[in-house]
């Protein structure tokens, strides 16, 4: 299992040694046929990229080597090798059935190497549900000409012109004559391929052959079940979490008390007997302490007596005084106006004009555990150790942050706790890794559950005012949505400035990250609209705990939220079921995007009103007295390319508030599907975060520091909220018929997207109540309902 | 310090330790186990959860010094190189995202099913809502818990009714 699962440390070493010594000794391979037919491109005694500067342990992979990507073994089995991380949602194996169909090998003799930087080449890890949609393809194309170079190789050896021979599973026979046959692992294990790619980046770095079309794939469609998965479930799987090294000590930080604090003193006597202690370190306001065991390290935390200043003004406003502090505060940036018609005339002669504020607080990334990492500094390099999604990223960062030549770094992918984007701005590398430095051994940090839950990244805070017109036909002729994000110093990805250690230590950027706020992404025909987003900063932007990062989908489910929300009070206000007034708005539009947007977004809706068993009527429900009201809503959105539409039916306690999504319905249209299981299971999760995000999360501050700690003061989805019944739809609603050949898209995050407004419409539906604020905790639910006299 | 003796997955192990150092740091620290794992450390979220004595606990929050009787944890489960039931469940059922809670999961449902082997819907969402996912598989775990009991109940030898055959397999012949 291990080779399909990340890299354990036990297996790590090995399969370095082998691995960098494959790329850089292996150089054997004779050409000793013809490269001429095809453009093939050989280059027996070419120099390795990995050998350009020999003195540097990690040098840089090099994607246009075909050996970067795959090898192949002698015993007729490939070894994949690629620049991504796995989150959770199984693209290791969904990279092997990809790569396998184009090699022609059975999925059962391929394994899948992940995310090391330097064993495989860096298509930046993880992010941007970029894995299927933008990432595979490079792999495909390199596996399509590793099949195509064996083809010419077994030509030599069979005496058979290309055209003459087939391939299957690994084997390549003389078609007339089967017996004369040749596998791959005969044709060149052991031994490297040699053979130059070409394109300007990892993107686009292509061969001479060209990937099969879709009908040709095998595995491709199928379910294989995860790789990943026997491990995870029977405690052997080796995760980030677990290294240990020889020699290796555990530190634990000391955060500031309140966001922006200056650190005055610390009294070391306060620790210095306690059993295992052996360091303070410190530097500016980072503080860390080092024992020789874990709970040793932890107790020294606590207990280390340090003083700190007080900002001379507050770093911002209470959690339930942020929106009105959104609304009077001046904006930072302003994005340009997207602009269709004439919004104002239109409004002037609108029938009726609805108007709405949507909120949606700062939400965190919680991560199951802490960040973590260990850092080994043996030998003037350093190790990382970590599950950071975007591992290449972490060790440029680490470099840069230490000083350090980037070949002395090296960053080794392991499994950990999905965090949603959190291990794209990942702390615990670059700590991990300056206080390895400082005691001259191998140190493991990992952050406690109060440390995370307050000071890792936050998804920004949303205000969104939306102004809508209808005709006197219940058409919506004028649409105005302005979006405000509390987003000022948005944390990039491992960046060595901005990475909080670096920021406590003082490291301060001219100018902050402008940040972004969003608009709706919906294919509506609405004949005027303008569509704008502003950004505000809190009152300070450093060493703050509510410092920004991309959480799933950024800002996607907070503009979504607003703009579908929105779009269902205009539905109720023309006394219009909710979907056929979103139909209209598609069927009204004759153009359509590349990509066929518009037709997907109806074929869709289709789907999931046929798979719920949707029937035509608007929202609210007839007032019922029962204690416990149900309804049905609906909401759509899209992400790149994908489009989802959603339907959730809830339960709303008229007595405590509570509300319960029984039932969710999802049709997805993320062109081809890889592996079907797991994109239904990525769907399903991400639905139920999307659920989370709309009952729960919320975080919660006063004007000095984060109080939402835990799992009791950050509260996530539990077993009892899980709904009765999901149905998802895979839907492949391309309309072209010169598009059999349907490209992957992106899936994990779209699915996020529409949920919170689907439950707020449910909501909405069973209790006539309209929530604009989120989350929908039992205790505001329960205030708005007794507010409408429920 | 003092000496401590555990008995974990059938083998004893004394070691000199502080007597309040958590359970669970000597289990992954000292032991070299992977499946507990350090989540909250404040009993939460249940990524700790080990089984002692029949029972699903918290090893976060659980003094060596307290531990009184066997512990098994997520790598004692197999038996004779086979999973357990619920291992196998989920496995089947694909339960899995990133995996990171699914020790305190698969405990924690190992305890519900020893105690009670056919739970309701309802037992299941109650004995399990203070065991967290934060990649919200519940849906998942929730169907490998009810597959998990009928392999369970399927292997089990069935009682003998007076006046009636041991097996069904009996009325079928």
């Amino acid at each position: 299992m291990t080779a399909f699962t990340g890299i354990p440390k036990q297996v790590e070493e090995v399969l370095t040694t082998h691995r960098r010594g494959f790329l850089k000794n292996a150089g054997l391979l004779v050409v000793s046929f013809a490269a001429g037919a095809g453009g093939l491109i050989m280059e027996a005694d070419a120099q390795d990229s990995t050998t350009a500067h020999p003195a540097d342990p990690y040098p840089d992979l090099d994607f246009r080597q075909l050996d970067s990507w795959i090898v192949i073994h002698e015993n007729n089995t490939a070894t994949f090798y690629v620049g991504k991380t796995d989150c959770g949602q199984g693209t290791g194996t969904s990279f092997r059935q990809l790569m396998s169909d184009e090699l022609d090998i059975a999925f059962d003799r391929t394994a899948c190497i992940m995310g090391s930087t330097d064993n495989t080449v860096d298509q930046g890890g993880s992010g941007g549900s970029t894995a299927m949609e933008r990432d595979s393809w490079p792999m495909r194309r390199a596996a399509a000409e590793a099949r195509r170079v064996l083809l010419e190789m077994a030509s030599g050896r069979l005496g058979a012109p290309v055209d003459r021979l087939a391939v299957s599973n690994a084997v390549i026979a003389v078609k007339a004559d089967p017996s004369k046959r040749v596998t791959y692992g005969e044709l060149i294990a052991g031994r490297k391929f040699n053979v130059r790619l070409t394109g300007a980046n990892v993107n686009v770095v292509t061969g001479v052959a060209k990937v099969k079309p879709v009908r040709e794939l095998k595995s491709t469609g199928q379910s294989p079940q995860r790789d990943d998965i026997p491990a995870k479930v029977d405690g052997s799987l080796e995760w980030a979490v677990d290294v240990r090294l020889p020699r290796m000590v555990h530190a634990r930080n000391v955060k500031p008390p309140f966001a922006c604090a200056r650190l005055t003193g610390i009294d070391e006597s306060s620790v210095r007997s306690l059993p295992g202690f052996i360091r303070v370190v410190a530097k500016g306001n980072y503080v860390a302490v080092v024992c020789e065991r874990e709970e040793q390290a932890i107790r020294a935390a606590r207990q280390l007596k340090t003083t700190w200043e007080k900002p001379a003004t507050a770093p911002f406003p209470a959690s339930e005084n942020l929106f009105d502090y959104m609304r009077a505060t001046t904006p930072t940036s302003a994005s340009n106006p997207i602009v269709t018609g004439n919004t104002e005339a239109a409004f002037s002669s609108a029938a009726k004009i609805i108007e709405a504020e949507y909120e949606v607080p700062f939400q965190g990334h919680t991560a199951f555990a802490g960040a973590h990492a260990t850092a080994d500094p043996s030998d003037g390099q350093m190790t990382v150790y970590s599950n950071d999604m975007k591992s290449y990223g972490m060790r440029n960062g680490v470099a840069t942050f230490l000083g350090m030549p980037r070949e002395k770094v090296r960053v080794v992918w392991m499994q950990g706790p999905q965090g949603f984007g959190r291990t794209a701005a990942d702390d615990a590398g670059c700590e991990a890794a300056w206080i390895a430095r400082e005691v001259g051994r191998p140190v493991r940090v990992q952050w406690m559950r109060d440390e995370e839950t307050a000071w890792d990244t936050k998804s920004p805070a949303f205000l969104v005012k939306v102004r809508g017109g209808l005709d006197a036909g219940g058409r919506l002729i004028a649409y105005d949505y302005r979006a405000r994000s509390c987003d000022y110093n948005h944390v990039g990805y491992n960046e060595p400035d901005t990475v909080l250690i670096a920021q406590l230590m003082g490291s301060r950027r001219a100018k902050p990250a402008a940040g972004s706020s969003a608009t709706p992404s919906e294919m509506y025909a609405i004949p005027n609209r303008r569509m704008a987003g502003e950004v505000v900063s809190l009152p300070v932007v450093w060493e703050t705990p509510l410092r920004t990062g991309n959480l799933r989908d950024p800002n996607g489910p907070q503009s979504t939220f607003a703009a579908e929300s929105f779009i269902d009070e205009l539905a109720a206000a023309a006394k219009a079921d909710p979907l056929e007034f979103r139909m209209k708005m598609l069927q009204a539009a004759t153009t359509d995007d590349g990509g066929f947007r518009r037709a997907r977004s109806i074929a869709v809706f289709n789907a999931v009103a046929e798979a719920y068993g949707w029937d035509p009527r608007p929202s609210p429900k007839p007032e019922s007295k029962a204690n416990i009201l149900t309804g049905r809503g609906i909401a759509y959105s899209f992400r790149g390319q994908t489009v989802v539409a959603q339907i959730a039916e809830v339960e709303v306690n008229r007595q405590t508030g509570h509300v319960w999504a029984k039932r969710l319905v999802c049709a997805h249209d993320c062109g081809l599907v890889v592996n079907p299981q797991s994109l239904r299971h990525t769907v399903e999760c991400a639905m139920l975060h999307g659920l989370s995000r709309a009952i729960h999360e919320e975080v919660r501050f006063d004007t000095e520091k984060i109080t939402s700690t835990d799992w009791v003061s950050h509260p996530t989805l539990r077993h009892a909220d899980a709904p009765e019944r999901i149905d998802i739809v895979l839907v492949n609603g391309d309309p072209n018929p010169n598009r059999p050949d349907l490209p992957p898209y992106g899936a994990g995050e779209a699915a996020l997207k529409p949920m919170l407004a689907a439950i707020a419409n449910a909501v909405y539906d069973a209790t006539g109540v309209r929530i604009r604020r989120v989350p929908f905790r039992d205790d505001r639910v329960l205030a708005a309902l007794k507010a409408a006299r429920l | 310090m003092s000496n401590i003796t555990l008995k974990v997955n059938g083998s004893t192990h004394t070691l000199d330790i502080e007597p309040a150092t958590p359970l669970l740091y000597i289990l992954r620290n000292d032991l070299g186990l992977r499946g507990p794992k350090f989540g909250c450390g404040l009993g939460q979220c249940g990524a700790c959860t080990v089984i002692v004595n029949g029972a699903a606990v918290r090893s976060c929050i659980m003094p060596a010094s307290s531990v009184k009787g066997e512990i098994t944890t997520l790598e004692g489960l197999s038996s004779n190189g086979r999973l357990h039931p619920l291992q196998q469940a989920w496995i089947d059922e694909q339960v899995p995202q990133c995996g990171f809670c699914q020790n305190g999961q698969i405990m924690t449902a190992k305890a519900l099913l020893d105690k009670n082997p056919h739970p309701a819907d309802a037992q299941i969402r109650e004995s399990m809502n203070a065991t967290l996912c934060r990649c919200m598989t519940y849906y998942r775990v929730q169907t490998a818990i009810k597959r998990a009991a009928r392999i369970i109940a399927d292997a089990q030898p069935v009682q003998p009714v007076p006046g009636k055959p041991a097996s069904g397999k009996e009325v079928a012949a």
